[in-house]
């Protein structure tokens, strides 16, 4: 066997099968649950204080998306994000704020190779398949949108 | 005549290299783990002040070089050759530490098999009678090796279990002629040069599977070669297989009715304590180079082993061919040290 044949790949990987270590799933859904969770409820109490505030109810999700957006940048320039993404896992990346730790992380990683080639070109690596799918699938949405509307 | 070939693939040294001395230097994390006490020199923190993580990884190898050669007071000017490779892309690490280092280099890429392909190249070198003394060094670092092949350092991301750490640190050895050294240091004896073995892992985020059966080919290859038994080693080391790879070597060999159990170990399990939140164990061409210039040197010399082989193994992928779906090749090269 240098380069497996189909039968030998099989019979390797149903031995490695075998050995392969468990996935925690339990553990791994519960800290997704409360990672996710608590990242819920300072959101919500965020957009409480704005309400008291004097904020109107319907304006207050943006401002408390942004405040979010600046903790999560804040813990991951101190290095305190990839933590808790790595307990949290899909509990930390799905929110709004694993979304800015996804943009904020390669923009520290590659400012050493420069503003421009470096941070600029490579701020999007992460979060680029995000943005462009998120658009070609929001305009195509809108355009059936339009035509059912009109 | 100082290089004859054993069997197959398997070189026999006569007038045996001498492995004269290591020097290691660790990260922070290797330095906490259950080997830390073995390294020379430790840094808390893995930039080393300075300002990438790529130039601490330099730094870190041209720290082994020059500690290895203080410790026989010896100069750059009294080496012949400087052996060596790292992980970065074009092997940057190694050709910008012998920037400084001012001795002819060659520099070599197997990833993370890098350390014995070194070793072997300038135990031939030596053993061959071209050349007296040959210091052979590798370095890997955790952070460049995650911002090359992975994500982005402070991305948050949770790695599944099978993955592997790589060691930050840097290991050198001088190689020399026998009539140059101490009689009681340990010696490279013989040496198996790795085919490349794929068995069609995929997952990136496994190299101790993909790797598995390379390391078992070799260890096979070389029992053949030399016509031995796995006890005739007090140990048989893989480089960075970890606890997933580890058991499907035994798997493997077990198959073709070669028990290895009682003597293999992994430089990956033995390096970090599975406390550390380092999933399998420790990866990276530093693991067995840092195992084996501190721990395995250390105990070498105590007298506690007489005979190890060392099989460091190497995953053999880009990050371009596993974006393109492609499998993982694995090598694996294997080196006799004994004293």
């Amino acid at each position: 066997m240098l380069k497996a044949s189909k039968k030998e790949e099989k019979r390797f990987a149903n031995m490695q099968e075998k050995r392969k270590p468990p996935v925690p799933l339990g553990s791994n859904l519960i800290r997704a649950f409360i990672t996710g969770g608590l990242i819920c409820v300072v959101g919500q109490a965020i957009m409480e204080i704005l309400k008291m505030l004097g904020i109107p109810p319907d304006g207050a999700a943006g401002p408390t998306a942004a405040i979010l957006i600046v903790i999560s940048a804040l813990l991951t320039g101190f290095g305190v994000y990839d933590d808790i993404g790595r307990f949290g896992g899909m509990g930390a990346a799905l929110p709004i704020t694993g979304f800015a730790n996804a943009i904020v992380s390669p923009a520290m990683e590659f400012k050493r190779e420069g503003f421009v080639l470096g941070l600029g070109a490579r701020m999007f690596t992460v979060a680029g398949p995000v943005l462009v799918y998120g658009l070609v699938t929001s305009t195509v949405v809108g355009f059936f949108y339009y035509l059912l509307k009109g | 005549m100082g290089v004859y070939r054993e069997g197959k693939y398997t070189l026999k040294f006569t007038n045996l290299p001498v492995l004269a001395g290591t020097y290691t230097v660790a990260g922070p994390i290797e330095g906490q783990g259950p080997l830390g006490r073995y390294f020379d020199l430790v840094y808390e923190d893995s930039l080393l002040g300075e300002n990438t993580w790529e130039k601490a990884e330099v730094r870190m190898l041209h720290e082994a070089v020059d500690g290895v050669l203080k410790g026989r007071n010896l100069r750059a000017s009294d080496i012949d050759y400087l052996i060596g490779g790292d992980l970065l892309n074009q092997i940057t690490a190694s050709s910008f530490a012998a920037r400084d280092l001012d001795i002819p280099f060659l520099g070599l890429y197997s990833a993370c098999a890098t350390f014995s392909e070194a070793l072997i190249v300038s135990a031939m070198m030596v053993a061959s009678g071209a050349s007296n003394r040959v210091v052979a060094g590798v370095s890997s670092h955790h952070d460049t090796a995650e911002r090359q092949f992975r994500f982005p350092t402070e991305f948050a991301n949770q790695r599944p279990m099978t993955a592997t750490w790589t060691v930050t640190g840097s290991g050198a050895c001088l190689i020399e002629k026998e009539e140059e050294a101490n009689k009681n240091l340990p010696r490279l004896s013989s040496a198996t040069l790795g085919r490349v073995v794929d068995a069609g892992i995929k997952d990136a985020y496994d190299m101790g599977s993909a790797m598995a059966p390379a390391a078992a080919d070799t260890i096979k290859r070389h029992l053949e070669d030399t016509r031995q038994v796995p006890e005739a080693y007090d140990l048989i080391i893989t480089g960075d297989l970890s606890r997933v790879g580890k058991p499907l070597v035994e798997d493997l060999l077990s198959q073709e009715g070669i028990e290895v159990m009682r003597v293999l170990n992994d430089c990956g399990i033995i390096i970090y304590d599975p406390k550390q939140d380092v999933h399998a164990g420790g990866s990276g061409a530093a693991c067995s180079a840092l195992v084996t210039g501190g721990y395995l040197y250390k105990e070498l010399l105590n007298g506690n082993w007489n005979r190890i082989l060392l099989v460091a193994t190497g995953a053999l992928l880009s990050p371009t061919t596993i974006q393109q779906g492609e499998s993982i090749p694995g090598i694996a090269h294997a080196i006799a040290i004994e004293r």
